[in-house]
């Protein structure tokens, strides 16, 4: 593996505030000392580093771009520059603090009452609990609309059955946001753990995100007190502005898969060298590649850059928040792809980052809206039809 | 206790490097700053002895407009506020004028403690700490490995040459120039970056310390930078293999210089 340096090609760092810079070098440290030497280990053994939960909660990684109970109180960009730097060393752990903040405590905070904001905002907050996000049902992804786990009121309870499939951090949560059908539309209701009837199953055998932990969630006859549920969010809206959150920091994340890819072929290129003793970056074919690598990777950036300032001014809406999730992770995964040819057979090999992005960005492809759901969006937004059914 | 620590901003270690067109230093344009990484140790070598000894950190730094950011990395990381050196007339400084004008500053300050890196990972001098001792009248001891205090005085470790150290006892005030590795550097957190935001930043240039550009014109100069040219040279070793083995131990002790 070659050392960082930062992917820069059109200085793009002269539209970074000192601030923002700063936050990155943190996350570019933490994620070079703690994460990288680590990595393909975790990854290996499909173990998720629950050891750096402490770590990154004394940094201010959970919910760093929202305000009060001990959040850090960052910008948009500055969150979206974390979410960058942990994801150039893994999406599994990009995953992990997308989740914890953008899809656990912003609903906590956007929609919980002052009980359970007091209760988990903190505690959330440093990483004393670990929340997870349930939305996917086996037999509803993409039209989480269809949901069919249900929540029925029973005096001052709530009976809670149903199924939730493929939930980031689902084993080791403390608490679970369950998104159900009831009477009134759909709602959310925080589930902690231990309650009967609530378990969690992993799912084992992922060739992507192995150093996250995904699972299957049970919920048999689970009965919750009736304050359990979110009182501010009702209807899919809800947890769709979630998601836009979750979406957002995604697609600065992709860009740091798409640099270490990017990173790790062009200093490989420079130094492979095949036929008369010329290295591999000398061929046009491989010049090409990183060509396209590095143009693709500076308007994924500027795309990101002014999706946050939008939404740093409250203009940026889910249509934009679209475009840069599936921009951005297409052309993650196209660089990823690229980058494995590039180092030829050492590309499939695990001493090198490349494969591992690869497959992790498979994920990424899909969840949190899959690529085509994100085209149906802006195709809505650009001709006023809806196309999904 | 008060701690002044004097830092510097330089060009990061894993920058690309290009030669200016004059040939006297690089090309500063498009690289990107990080702070001098035995100030680095300098520095938290300073917020350990704030955190066991109460008092206040006070970061001081002379550079363009751009040191800002090593300041507010250093405010992010723990120091209370701190003292920006800038004038046009504190271009090009040498380790003379730099001390001078960072003697300027301190003085009315007079700080317990001045710690500072050895030496700055640019010019590499390891002179800036020392001359600002003199300067300042105070007693100074370089290469410190651990720092003890005893009352009003420190006990401090020198690192000396081939494994060798030094235990000494220096009164305060006092200057040290701290060697890279003896601590580990702390993040700096997300919320300190948001808290250094209003810690206080005074900028100073030469007339507010009093100082007369005619009188810190460099003693020093640099006449020429250049990347030293590359000789590919194969010498082969005949003999067995215990004596090629000893010629070849023999040229990278002393001719490489790499064991
Ligand atoms: C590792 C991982 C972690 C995850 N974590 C979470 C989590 O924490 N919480 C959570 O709730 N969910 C999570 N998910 C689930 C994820 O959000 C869903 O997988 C995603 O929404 C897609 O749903 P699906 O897998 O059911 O695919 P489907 O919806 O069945 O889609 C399959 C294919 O059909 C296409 N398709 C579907 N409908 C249309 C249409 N109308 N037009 C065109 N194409 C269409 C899709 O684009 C896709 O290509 C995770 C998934 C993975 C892989």
């Amino acid at each position: 593996m070659f050392a960082f340096r930062g992917v820069d090609y059109m200085e793009i760092d002269s539209l970074f505030s000192d601030e923002e810079k700063l936050v990155r070098q943190t996350v570019r440290e933490f994620v070079d000392r703690e994460v990288l030497p680590h990595i393909e280990e975790w990854n290996r053994e499909g173990k998720f580093p629950r050891h750096l939960v402490p770590i990154m909660a004394e940094l201010g990684f959970y919910g760093a771009n929202l305000h009060g109970y001990g959040c850090a109180g960052l910008n948009n960009v500055q969150y979206g520059l974390i979410m960058q730097e942990l994801e150039r060393g893994d999406s599994g752990l990009r995953s992990f603090v997308s989740v914890q903040g953008a899809l656990v405590m912003y609903p906590i905070l956007e929609y919980g009452s002052e009980e359970q904001k007091n209760r988990w905002l903190p505690a959330l907050q440093q990483g004393k609990a670990i929340g997870c996000f349930g939305l996917t049902e086996p037999d509803f992804g993409s039209n989480p609309a269809g949901m069919r786990t249900r929540a029925v009121k029973d005096g001052q309870h709530y009976v809670i059955n149903g199924e939730k499939a493929w939930i980031t951090s689902g084993s080791i949560a403390d608490v679970a946001l369950i998104w159900c059908r009831t009477d009134d539309g759909i709602r959310g209701f925080l589930v902690e753990r231990g309650t009967p009837g609530f378990t969690a199953r992993d799912i084992k055998g992922k060739w992507s995100l192995r150093a996250s932990v995904t699972s299957t969630l049970a919920l048999q006859e689970v009965r919750v007190p009736a304050c359990a549920m979110l009182p501010g969010a009702q209807g899919l809206k809800a947890p769709l502005r979630c998601l836009t959150q979750a979406r957002y920091g995604i697609g600065w994340g992709a860009i740091g898969a798409a640099m270490a890819c990017y990173n790790e072929a062009l200093e490989y290129a420079k130094a492979r060298k095949q036929f008369d003793d010329r290295p591999i970056a000398s061929h046009q074919m491989v010049q090409e590649k990183l060509a396209d690598m590095i143009t693709e990777i500076t308007k994924a950036q500027l795309l990101a850059l002014q999706v946050g300032r939008l939404k740093d001014r409250g203009r940026a809406d889910f249509a934009h928040v679209s475009m840069l999730k599936r921009n951005n992770v297409k052309m993650a995964l196209d660089i990823a792809r690229a980058a494995r040819d590039i180092l030829g057979a050492n590309g499939v090999a695990d001493e090198y980052p490349i494969f591992r992005h690869m497959c992790n960005l498979e994920s990424v492809y899909t969840y949190e809206g899959t690529h085509n759901i994100h085209t149906l969006i802006i195709g809505e937004r650009v001709t006023g039809i809806p196309a999904y059914k | 206790m008060k701690i002044a620590v004097c830092l510097k901003q330089v060009p990061s270690r894993d920058s690309v490097l290009r030669l200016n067109r004059a040939g006297t230093w690089i090309e500063e344009v498009d690289i990107s700053y990080e702070i001098n990484e035995p100030d680095t140790y300098a520095l938290e070598e300073a917020l350990m002895l704030k955190e066991k000894h109460g008092g206040e950190v006070v970061v001081c730094s002379l550079g363009p407009a751009r040191t800002q950011q090593a300041i507010k990395e250093a405010l992010a990381k723990g120091a209370d506020r701190a003292l920006h050196f800038d004038d046009p007339a504190f271009q090009g400084l040498d380790a003379w004028a730099t001390a001078r004008v960072l003697a300027q500053g301190l003085a009315k300050e007079e700080p317990d403690l001045v710690v500072t890196g050895l030496q700055s990972d640019d010019f590499g001098f390891a002179q800036t700490g020392v001359i600002l001792a003199e300067l300042l009248g105070l007693p100074h001891s370089t290469i410190i490995m651990e720092v003890q205090v005893t009352g009003r005085a420190l006990k401090v470790k020198r690192e000396l040459e081939s494994g060798w150290f030094q235990w000494i006892e220096i009164p305060l005030p006092a200057v040290l120039t701290i060697q890279s590795g003896i601590n580990k550097p702390r993040y700096a957190t997300l919320k300190g970056i948001m808290a250094a935001k209003n810690k206080p930043i005074q900028r100073l240039g030469a007339a507010d310390l009093g100082l007369d550009a005619a009188a810190l014109v460099p003693r020093q100069k640099i006449t020429r930078v250049y990347v030293p040219a590359k000789r590919a040279q194969t010498e082969f070793f005949a003999g067995t293999p215990k004596e090629i083995a000893t010629k070849l131990v023999d040229k990278l002790k002393n001719e490489a210089r790499v064991l």
